[in-house]
Formats: structure tokens, C-alpha cells, sequence
């Protein structure tokens, strides 16, 4: 059975490019069971989506915990724990990450025993959560890779999942994906068919007996304060609202009380500052303020200057 | 056979298609949505000629259903979890008007906590009601239960509502392969809606008698649909034999997989129980005599044929995905009491775990065997177990750590 993973943002199509694998397998003679994981699935914020194809009836259900292939659209999310990219991932897993990257930058960066191969990433586009194209590209590589969906099928696939889209679009998304598949054709790294887990030689699940414990400690109560800071929604972000003090009228309150997630505090001398652990790029506040004194730059451009790189 | 992939709320969608329903109230409730989008799709561009109306809770979607049923028209509707016990009143209502119609439940376990994901304790707390009850395990069973529900629950012997039960995540957003019945089939399978004595019109005045007074009459209606249940088993069989004549494919109240010379047996419902299918494979090829029992139909419960299918078995594992606070699992309980006093027996254990979708593991499957083959040696069941591992409580220690859980206890001293 093939166990593939897609991991990307919100936006940028991952669900889309698990249906369009999904199908292309169930094209070629598979049978097929394809699903996104729904949890946060707002713009920007890490999700995936999974598929597994076999000669039988699929039986496994659920997250696939040891995938035959990762493929990542978005490379700000392998590093990032809450996106989950390397779980599970061992000697047999191929991880192909859409990256301006090599393979070896990536190799050094990850403790891991997966092989890596790069998808060459196209321009960057200001706005991640829109990047062109990368659901059809990812679907595509993931097809070549497995070397048992034809071109044909591709096609087949793309035209029919995304059928809902105008015919430029469609031919724009099939064009690309298809650079893609002759470009991947001639990777000699393949994804292996995982194998199913053997009763005779198998690892005893640590099971506990979970110990009572008296209603103070195991009621759902949470005494601490403030525990939601721990969650850095600023990680879903692809846009920076920037601040510009030179323009700020100091109003100390349209963009501070605009803002959904309170992620705006008015300071001590009543100006705003941005709470960039927490902001999730939504930019009502840069809509919101009068003197237009917020502007909004793209994350990784935002990144690369806090890094010293020039963008 | 055309097969397409489909979710499981696609083919939940198409099940009430092909069922020609007439009428659809409607609320919406994640992760049930998108059957009444996909429904809401269709009539919008004219594909399917019913009537959709959004209501305002559960408790009147409900209602609706049921007064719609008795006045004539073929009705579905569909809901989960915190939906499902919001109209809990009306459930019961519903069912002692004894009107038949179908309702689709995308199973989420139940507040407090609350979550997203899938376990048995809403539609549990159906069980009681009168509704029929059919739980699904693919995405095609899905679409082809809710055919058969309608025979059922329209059977002049038998005049009650049906759920048909379909797991969150694991089926509703996953994409499947399903065979979709022929249309025409479709429409000849579950026929016309005959409301007959229920039918309520201007022209012919009807009521009901909603409130009795006395142990007497009530007792009266109350056994009644017990019997209404209780003979459904037989009409069950009936439908599901036309059913496979027609379209192929057989769903009987108990689905068996490698039962033949199991000794070992694991029962469960739901989508769940293709992963025990894995393990079995497994555990045959490791020279296990393992099989897997799957009631399909949970109410009426097919006692009596669980009771034949498990005599002479040496050990059965009911892996319950709900839990009954105080008890254990209901499944559990409903095979005791299937299996109390025959002769020849199986020893029961009782496992619980699938709460909010969490995960039950191949290694998880065999440790089962391994305690039920040590049970049959031993002679006696093991205790149940609450499936746990020391790995979740540890990363339940770290967020009790974050929630400051000892606080309360720093106080008391």
C-alpha cells in the first residue's frame, strides 16, 4: 500500500492535491482512500492531508503514522513541531519538499533517516498562502514518484478535480503539474510501497491502568492564566501588518480593538505594538487604521530582514 | 458498476437522493455539513426535485422531520453529537408517533470536554428511543443503508424512524470508492411512500393521542413499539435479501469476517472495525484463529443470532467506542446479555477505546488476541481495560503541568 502525506497551509491547496492523487490512482486500477485533516483550517495555519492506494480493499483507517512519502508545499513548515511535517517519517520514507533549497541544506538541518529530494520552488509570491499552482505541482510529483500513474491519468485527474475552475485556470494548473511529472519521471529516488504490521513480531502497545485521580486535579479546570500565549498562532501568518510610527496618530484604540485575536496593545505612551507571536496576518487592523499607518509585508520578506538577509 | 470516490457525507447525500426524499430540514453541525450542502447543491440547480428548509435548532429540525413524515411526504434529515442531544426530546417524540423517516447521525463524541472527533456516545444516548439503528463501517455501506433504512422504517410491520450511523472524520471526510445504485433501481428498491392511517390532511381530520394519563394505556404504546422493533429483525432480513438480489451486495444485520473456525472473536461497530479486518489478516498469518462480529443493525439488537454466532468460541473481545460512566461499555453490556445463561459460552472481555477518535493501533489489536488467548488458558475473562499508554499520560501530564492542575490541591493543604 502507498501512504502519502501532503503538508501545506491553509490556501494553498493540499486537499486539492490529495483528491487529484487520490484520483489518478483510483484511475490507474487503485483503490483509494484520500482525506484532509480539518482542525484549524483557516488561511496560512499548517494542515495536511493524506492518501493511501493499494491493489485491495483498504482496510487502515485514520492518520497515516508511517508514510512512504511527505510532500511538503510550504518549507517554512518543516521546522515548525505543530505542523507535524517529520512524524513518523524512517529509512523508508522519501520526503520531497517544494524548497529554493538543496537537498543537502535540508539534510543538515534534519535529523532524519528519510531521503530528501527537492521540488525546484518556483518565484516567490508575496502572499504564501497563495502560492500558484503548488496543490497540482505537489499531486503531480507525488504521481510521478510512485511510477504507477501514466501522464494520461494525471491529466484525467486534474481536469476532473478541478472542474469547478475556469478553463485557463485549469490548462495554467495542468501545463505546470506536467513539467512537473517529466521533471520527476527521471528522479532515480522512488517511494516504496510500505508493508503491513506483523502479528508474530510486534512491539506490546505500554498500556497503563490509569490511576484515580480526586476531581481537583482531574476536573477540566485550568488555573493557570494567560495559557492560550502558548499557542504561537503567529506561525500561520503569510502577511506582517506593519506598524509605521512615523504616521501613527496614536489614537490608542481603533487598530488594538479591530484586531480579533488581541494581538494589538496599546502601550504605556498610548501607541499600538504588535504581538507578532500571536497575529495571524489577518490585516483588519491595516484596513482599520485611519491615518493608513499600517502596512502589510510578506512574512519570509519580513524574516529574511530580521535575519540580516537582504530580501 | 460505475464506481467514483466519495466521502462519506457525499454518499450519506446520495443515499437520501436515490431515496427520492421529498422534504429536508435542516441544521447545520460539524461534521455533518456537508450532507446538507451537497443536498442543498442539487435542488439549487434543479438535480433533485425536494424541498430544503433551514431550521432554527435540532429540537425543531426534528420535529419537523417526524410532522412531515406524518403527513405524507418521504423526509430526511441529519445531524451529530451536541445536535443529536439537543433534539433528544423530540427523538422520543418522534418515535412514539410512529412515523417512519431517516436521519443520518455523523457520530462526535459528547462535551465536557468538547471535541471534534468520532466515538459512539451520542448515538448511544439514542438507543433507547424507538429510532432504528444501522451503523455503518465504508462510505458505501453508507449510501446503500440508507436505502435499506427507508424500507425498514416504512414497513407497514414495523412504522418507525431510523438512524443510519456514520463515523466523523474516518468516514464523513474521507473519500471512498462507491458503487452508487442505479437510479431507476433505486426508486423501484424503496417504492412510493405510503403513509396510510398516518396521513394528516385538512380534508380529513386526524389527531393524536399525545398525552395519555395512567399506567395502562401508556404501557400499551410503549410495548408496542418495543414489538414494532422487536419484529423489524425479521422484516430486516426480508429487505436486505431484495437488496442483494438487485444491486449485489449483501448486508446482513451481522457483518462476519473469518468467523467460520475462529476461536478468538473481536465485536465492534463502526468504521473502526476495519482496522480489526488488518489485524486479523495479521494475526491469520501468524496462525491465529481470529475472527471479527459486526453488528450492522443495533437496534432492534440481533440477540439471538449473537448468541448462535458466538457459542463454542473460546474468548470475544467487545472493543466498545463509547463508554457508559459507572458501567463500562454498552456494547459490552448488550452481549452479556445476549451470551447470560448458554450453554457453551465464550469468556468476555471488554475493552474501551476510540474516544474522540483516538486511535486504536494494529500492535493495540494484537495485545487483545495475546490477552484473550492468556484468558482461554487462564479460564477466566482479564478485567476490562480503559485502552491507555504510558505515553498519552505523560503528554497528559505536560498540559495538566500548563494548566496548573495541582493549583486546587496547593490550596486544600
Amino acid at each position: 500500500m502507498f501512504r502519502i502525506r501532503f503538508h501545506g497551509r491553509g490556501g494553498q491547496g493540499m486537499k486539492t492535491a490529495s483528491r487529484i492523487l487520490g484520483s489518478a490512482f483510483f484511475m490507474a486500477g487503485y483503490e483509494v482512500q484520500d482525506a484532509p485533516r480539518y482542525g484549524a483550517e483557516r488561511r496560512g495555519a499548517p494542515i495536511f492531508a493524506y492518501v493511501r492506494a493499494a491493489r485491495s480493499t483498504i482496510n487502515e483507517r485514520g492518520i497515516i503514522n508511517h508514510p512512504d512519502l511527505v510532500v511538503v508545499a510550504d518549507d517554512t513548515l518543516v521546522g515548525m513541531p505543530a505542523a507535524g511535517v517529520t512524524q513518523g517519517m524512517d529509512e523508508n520514507t522519501l520526503l520531497l519538499i517544494n524548497s529554493h533549497e538543496s537537498a543537502q541544506t535540508w539534510g543538515q538541518r534534519l535529523n532524519t533517516r528519510a531521503r530528501i529530494l527537492i521540488l525546484a520552488a518556483q518565484e516567490e509570491v508575496e502572499d504564501r498562502a497563495e502560492l500558484p499552482y503548488i496543490g497540482s505541482r505537489c499531486a503531480a510529483a507525488a504521481a510521478a514518484l510512485t511510477r504507477v500513474i501514466s501522464r494520461e491519468f494525471l491529466i484525467a485527474a486534474l481536469n476532473e478535480e478541478l472542474a469547478h475552475l475556469n478553463d485557463e485556470v485549469i490548462k495554467g494548473n495542468r501545463d505546470i503539474a506536467l513539467v512537473v511529472f517529466d521533471e520527476m519521471a527521471t528522479q532515480a529516488d522512488l517511494v516504496n510501497e510500505g508493508v503491513q504490521a506483523s502479528a508474530s513480531d510486534y512491539v506490546r502497545p505500554k498500556w497503563i491502568d490509569l490511576p484515580f485521580e480526586r476531581a481537583e486535579i482531574s476536573n477540566i479546570a485550568i488555573h493557570a492564566a494567560a495559557t492560550s500565549v502558548k499557542v504561537r498562532t503567529g506561525l500561520w501568518r503569510t502577511m506582517r501588518p506593519v506598524i509605521n510610527y512615523d504616521k501613527c496618530s496614536g489614537c490608542s484604540w481603533i487598530c488594538s480593538t479591530y484586531c480579533p485575536d488581541g494581538a494589538i496593545n496599546v502601550r504605556d505612551d498610548g501607541y499600538p505594538e504588535i504581538d507578532y507571536e500571536h497575529c495571524k496576518g489577518c490585516l483588519i487592523c491595516v484596513a482599520q487604521c485611519p491615518p493608513h499607518a499600517i502596512e502589510s509585508i510578506a512574512e519570509q520578506v519580513a524574516r529574511g530582514q530580521e535575519n540580516g538577509a537582504t530580501p | 458498476m460505475t464506481r467514483k470516490l466519495l466521502t462519506g457525507n457525499s454518499a450519506a447525500a446520495w443515499g437520501a437522493r436515490l431515496a427520492q426524499v421529498d422534504y429536508i430540514p435542516a441544521f447545520p453541525i460539524t461534521p455533518q455539513t456537508e450532507i446538507i450542502e451537497n443536498l442543498a447543491a442539487w435542488i439549487d440547480r434543479g438535480e433533485m426535485p425536494a424541498r430544503l428548509v433551514t431550521l432554527e435548532s435540532e429540537h425543531s429540525m426534528i420535529t419537523a422531520a417526524g410532522s412531515a413524515a406524518s403527513s405524507g411526504v418521504r423526509a430526511f434529515t441529519a445531524t451529530s453529537s451536541q445536535g443529536l442531544l439537543y433534539g433528544m426530546e423530540m427523538i422520543y417524540t418522534v418515535a412514539g408517533w410512529r412515523t417512519p423517516f431517516v436521519m443520518v447521525n455523523v457520530s462526535r463524541g459528547l462535551a465536557s470536554p468538547i471535541t471534534l472527533e468520532s466515538d459512539h456516545n451520542d448515538i448511544m444516548a439514542a438507543r433507547d428511543s424507538g429510532f432504528l439503528q444501522i451503523h455503518c463501517a465504508t462510505c458505501q455501506e453508507i449510501a446503500d443503508s440508507i436505502l435499506i433504512a427507508y424500507r425498514l422504517a416504512e414497513h407497514t410491520q414495523v412504522r418507525m424512524p431510523a438512524i443510519v450511523n456514520l463515523d466523523g472524520f474516518y468516514l464523513s471526510f474521507t473519500r471512498e470508492p462507491v458503487d452508487l445504485a442505479d437510479a431507476s433501481k433505486a426508486r423501484a428498491f424503496v417504492g412510493e411512500y405510503d403513509p396510510e392511517n398516518l396521513q394528516f390532511r385538512g380534508n380529513s381530520p386526524l389527531s393524536q393521542a399525545m398525552a395519555v394519563l395512567g399506567g395502562g394505556p401508556y404501557s400499551y404504546f410503549r410495548y408496542e413499539m418495543h414489538l414494532a422493533l422487536q419484529h423489524a429483525l425479521s422484516v430486516y432480513d426480508e429487505v436486505v435479501d431484495e437488496f442483494a438480489e438487485i444491486f449485489g451486495r449483501r448486508y446482513d444485520m451481522i457483518d462476519c469476517y473469518q468467523m467460520e473456525d475462529a476461536e478468538y472473536v473481536f465485536v465492534m461497530v463502526g468504521s473502526f472495525s476495519t482496522k480489526a479486518r488488518d489485524a486479523i489478516d495479521s494475526l491469520r498469518a501468524a496462525g491465529r484463529k481470529i475472527g471479527l462480529l459486526r453488528p450492522r443493525l443495533f437496534r432492534p439488537f440481533p440477540q439471538a443470532q449473537v448468541r448462535q454466532l458466538l457459542q463454542g468460541r473460546r474468548a470475544v473481545a467487545v472493543v466498545d467506542q463509547n463508554i457508559s460512566m459507572g458501567m463500562g461499555g454498552v456494547l459490552h453490556s448488550e452481549f452479556a446479555t445476549a451470551l447470560y445463561g448458554a450453554s457453551d459460552a465464550p469468556l468476555l472481555a471488554s475493552y474501551i477505546g476510540g474516544l474522540g477518535g483516538r486511535n486504536i493501533s494494529q500492535q493495540e489489536f494484537f495485545a487483545i488476541a495475546d490477552e484473550l488467548q492468556q484468558a482461554s488458558e487462564r479460564e477466566v475473562a482479564p478485567p476490562p481495560r480503559l485502552l491507555y499508554t504510558e505515553e498519552e499520560l505523560t503528554e497528559m501530564r505536560k498540559l495538566q503541568a500548563i494548566a496548573q492542575a495541582e493549583h486546587a490541591e496547593i490550596h486544600q493543604h
